[in-house]
């Protein structure tokens, strides 16, 4: 049984054709092309698949395409904006916050809702909202930092 | 030179591409490829009496369903015994697809390809295997016992016993050494298994033309997988080109090749004409790549009233599980590299390589090294403890002097070459560490302890590696390398050295890595080698570029070659400016045209002028068209990193959970490239050593299952459970090679667990024998358990 829905991804309205079991990251990544998202676990434990859902981090292997008809959807695809990356994703960058890359979607996503919710995070805040990503590669330490360099680069762009 | 990079904290080329999700990972490739999925054996020992595959054939969008019995030829053989050695006398590997037997829990036994993985996953559900089962060897000591076999025709279950001693100066050895020594010490050590799990698991997509089979792996070494699968195939190696793109970590673990998914998912491509992919689960990567780590130690160890080393004495029982592809290069590693920075005065060491009904195990990061540092760095705090001095002075006594270099330790590393250290300080060193953690302002309370550990590391191993670079007539310089990248900043770094050799903007550099279009000659990335032995191939060949376009422009500039030097990309005389000529125009003159396609290299085409001259053909003899150049480097043996942790715990009195409340690294991995990345290299160890410390290990029970094979169960660190960690370099330059570098890759994993032991032994008082510890083994040995 397939299920004709529309996803609108990094806003754009996308019309596609699913079975009801098509796991949102499998319809993400194989359907719509978008393989910026990962899939390091499938169990919901790494983070690696996190987009937002209307805004709000969710992890895509643990999601029914089906169960999102009709919602927005975030993918790092979509983070950048038309003058290029966007603060956190400049952060990991300068602040060297990914190593092989592949975790980097998620903790960017996760990472971009905290900010919006809480612009200023202390030490304890970044770790608690990171804390539901795994990265293999850098131990942490840089993606901490990121996050808050990613802090001071949207209040300097704002202050603007 | 004006572009000086090298030892710069340039940011990474390969960001802007894994930051927007236009990264090119395994599973990003292929949309349209077949799916391929497989049956993995349910039991750890079992013989296969029947395949009943009749289920499967009315699922929907089914395509082809092999068992070992489909394989023709080489296919159908085991697959090979990478690194044999004298010592592995009963070396065995397995079989692409299992032939009667299964071995370990997650074998592949049946190949099924569909329109999609789901559908490929239908498949394998409604597929039969009945088995019968065998006992499942479980276990060091279960295994070692040998009532039951894991190869029928491999008795006791010993893959290899190795026996390696060094006599001291004085030619006494080891056990005579202990016996006469002042003051003895026995122990048991316990280390129990953990694995790389890297976030993205193997995966590989074939696609073959009919001529030409390209094959994509998340592999550790495109090359040697390439030779591996023309062989395999019985293909012309011209024909089989191997990609490794970008690949989600491997640490260790995508060195072993060829996997049977390697050899299966190109073949049956190339039988059904179609493009296809396996990406490998998380379930299938823990029970279906490769383990490490597991080992039990025996150590005997004399010593005189100052803590001098006198005679050690080790002997440890090594699980290699299942099979021995990588043969027995981990207890190795560990044997060799046990000594650590110190003179010991007679050493012996014997392993056993034992077999049991798990997981293969095979490298990860430090690859044998953390088992030997514990060792080693145990017995220092008990010789400390015993004697009453500081862990600090005991290791001091026992350090190899600056003077000392290089020095012999009279033992034949892993690379089958002389165990010689090549430079070091490593009083230097721990004065540093002292420093940085305060350990002489230490002030001791219940509850909280400190613990340091030393290590050395073998790093940039042979055989060799290649670089090539090209300058093309728009000014770019394009290199390549044939060893592969799994996060470690190769691109950037490489790109630093080829920058700074050239003097040309880093902005006009790219580097390709692991493609064997672009550099066929390779071994791959393992061993902490790629620095030391591509950076410096790669060195060379823009040495041999750069005097190719100073000869050239000096040809055009009427000038000196030795009076030249490249800025920015222009070749010109040094102190004039002016007469200047840039890389672009000089790669255009290298290069005689026919055919011209632009203003710029019109000048190179046959009526241009130019002065030529008819006596001498266009391209002069013993030269070659094109502003290119290769070369490679081979070092002569591997060269040696060293680094001192320092670590501060806290402990619970009621709960024994424990925490890191400091943790101190100095490191020395000779010139370093780029700071930020050698920084990052070391921050990731460190996790993954404190995720071996304190959290990760593979369960089995008694029936050979994995009972945590799932991340919910495997217990690997998030942010929440690492510290922050302090850092500081030394530089002793390595004079082995060009660049004077060491590697840097595996460092920060080597001393964790040895550290961290430490300072719980330290915090409770108790012995902490083993690794990793959770807080109910340390609750359970406090009272006395």
């Amino acid at each position: 049984m397939r299920h004709e829905i529309t996803l609108i991804v990094n806003g754009v309205a996308q019309r596609v054709d699913v079975p009801a079991r098509r796991l949102l990251c499998d319809c993400l990544r194989h359907d719509l092309g978008l393989t910026g998202t990962h899939v390091g676990c499938e169990h919901g434990v790494c983070g690696c698949c996190t987009v937002l859902l209307d805004g709000e981090p969710v992890r895509s292997c643990l999601t029914f395409a089906v169960t999102v008809d009709g919602r927005e959807i975030t993918t790092v695809e979509g983070l950048a904006g038309p003058e290029g990356m966007s603060p956190v994703q400049r952060a990991f960058a300068e602040c060297h916050g990914l190593q092989c890359g592949f975790c980097t979607p998620g903790f960017l996503c996760t990472a971009t809702a905290l900010l919006r919710d809480n612009p200023a995070p202390t030490d304890e805040e970044v770790l608690e909202g990171i804390s539901g990503n795994l990265c293999r590669c850098t131990g942490y330490q840089n993606i901490i930092k990121s996050v808050h360099r990613a802090a001071e680069l949207i209040a300097e762009e704002e202050g603007r | 030179m004006t572009t000086r990079l090298f030892g710069e904290r340039v940011q990474r080329k390969e960001d802007p591409r894994l930051l927007t999700g236009q990264g090119r990972f395994l599973d990003d490739l292929g949309r349209d490829a077949l799916a391929v999925a497989f049956v993995r054996s349910p039991h750890a020992h079992a013989r296969i009496l029947d395949i009943d595959v009749s289920g499967a054939l009315d699922v929907e969008g089914l395509v082809a369903v092999y068992t070992w019995e489909d394989l023709p030829g080489r296919v159908a053989e085991p697959l090979p015994l990478l690194i044999p050695h004298p010592a592995l006398t009963h070396g065995r590997t397995a079989y692409a697809l299992a032939k009667e037997f299964v071995r370990h829990v997650g074998e592949p036994v049946v190949m099924v390809v569909a329109e999609d993985r789901y559908l490929a996953e239908d498949a394998c559900a409604r597929i039969h295997v009945h088995y019968e089962l065998l006992k499942a060897v479980v276990g060091i000591e279960e295994a070692a016992h040998g009532a039951a076999l894991v190869h029928d025709d491999v008795p006791g279950n010993v893959g290899a016993h190795l026996v390696q001693e060094v006599p001291s100066r004085a030619g006494e050895n080891a056990r005579e050494a202990i016996e006469t020594a002042p003051h003895t010490l026995a122990f048991r050590l316990d280390i129990e298994r953990s694995a790389c799990t890297p976030l993205e698991g193997r995966g590989v997509h074939a696609r073959w033309d009919g001529t030409d089979l390209r094959v994509y792996s998340s592999t550790q070494t495109s090359t040697s997988v390439r030779m591996a699968i023309a062989a395999k195939l019985d293909l012309p190696l011209p024909h089989v080109e191997v990609i490794a793109p970008d690949v989600g970590g491997g640490f260790g673990v995508k060195i072993v090749h060829p996997w049977p998914e390697e050899i299966l998912v190109p073949w049956a491509a190339m039988l059904l004409g179609r493009e296809l992919k396996w990406t490998e689960d998380r379930r299938e990567h823990f029970i279906s790549s490769a383990h490490e780590r597991g080992q039990v130690q025996y150590v005997r160890v004399g010593f005189d009233d100052e803590g001098h080393v006198l005679g050690l004495d080790v002997t440890i029982m090594h699980d290699h599980g299942a099979y021995t592809p990588y043969g027995i290069i981990v207890p190795i590693v560990t044997s060799t590299q046990l000594l650590g920075p110190y003179k010991i005065g007679a050493y012996r060491v014997e392993f056993t390589s034992i077999y049991t009904n798990t997981v293969q195990v095979t490298p990860y990061r430090g690859a044998g090294r953390p088992q030997g540092v514990f060792c080693m760095e145990r017995t220092m705090d008990k010789i400390a403890q015993y004697l009453g001095k500081d862990r600090t002075e005991v290791r001091a006594a026992n350090f190899i002097q600056p003077e000392d270099f290089p020095y012999d330790q009279g033992m034949i590393f892993q690379d089958g070459r002389p165990l010689i250290y090549d430079s070091g300080d490593y009083p230097a060193m721990l004065a540093l560490l002292k420093r940085l953690i305060g350990w002489d302002t230490f002030e001791k309370r219940p509850g909280i302890g400190i613990g340091v550990g030393c290590y050395v590391e073998g790093t940039g191993v042979g055989p060799y590696e290649g670089g090539h670079v090209q300058i093309t007539s728009d000014g770019r310089v394009h290199v390549s390398t044939g060893l592969t990248s799994q996060g470690q900043g190769h691109e950037t770094v490489f790109a630093q050295i080829a920058a700074t050799e050239l003097g040309v903007p880093i902005e006009r550099v790219s580097v390709v890595t692991g493609d064997t279009r672009r550099f066929g000659y390779a071994v791959g990335t393992f061993a902490s080698r790629a620095a030391v032995v591509s950076g410096n191939a790669i060195a060379l060949a823009c040495r041999k570029v750069r005097e190719k376009a100073l000869r050239i422009a000096a040809e055009a500039l009427e000038a000196d070659p030795g009076d030249l030097e490249i800025t920015d990309g222009l070749v010109h005389v040094v102190g004039a400016p002016a007469a200047s000529i840039p890389l672009s125009t000089v790669a255009v003159l290298s290069n005689p045209l026919r055919y011209s396609f632009d203003a710029e290299t019109a000048k190179a085409t046959q009526f241009s002028g130019g002065g030529a001259s008819y006596d001498k053909p266009p391209v002069a003899e013993g030269d070659e068209p094109g502003l290119e150049g290769r070369d490679y480097y081979s070092p002569l043996r591997s060269t040696f990193a060293a680094g001192m942790h320092a670590a501060i715990v806290e402990t619970d009195k009621d709960t024994a959970e424990i925490r890191i409340l400091r943790y101190a690294v100095v490191h020395d991995c000779g010139k370093l490239i780029n700071p930020m990345i050698v920084e990052g290299q070391i921050h990731g160890g460190v996790a993954q050593g404190v995720g071996g410390a304190l959290y990760e290990r593979m369960v089995y029970d008694s029936h050979g299952q994995l009972l945590n094979a799932s991340f919910m169960d495997f217990l690997m660190p998030y942010a929440t459970e690492v510290p922050r960690i302090e850092t500081d370099h030394l530089e002793t330059p390595s004079p082995l090679n060009p660049l004077g570098i060491k590697g840097a890759g595996e460092a920060g994993v080597i001393p964790v667990a040895a550290v961290i032991a430490g300072a719980i032994e330290d915090a409770e008082g108790l012995a902490i024998d083993r690794m990793p510890i959770s807080p109910s083994e340390l609750f359970h040995l406090r009272s006395g358990g």
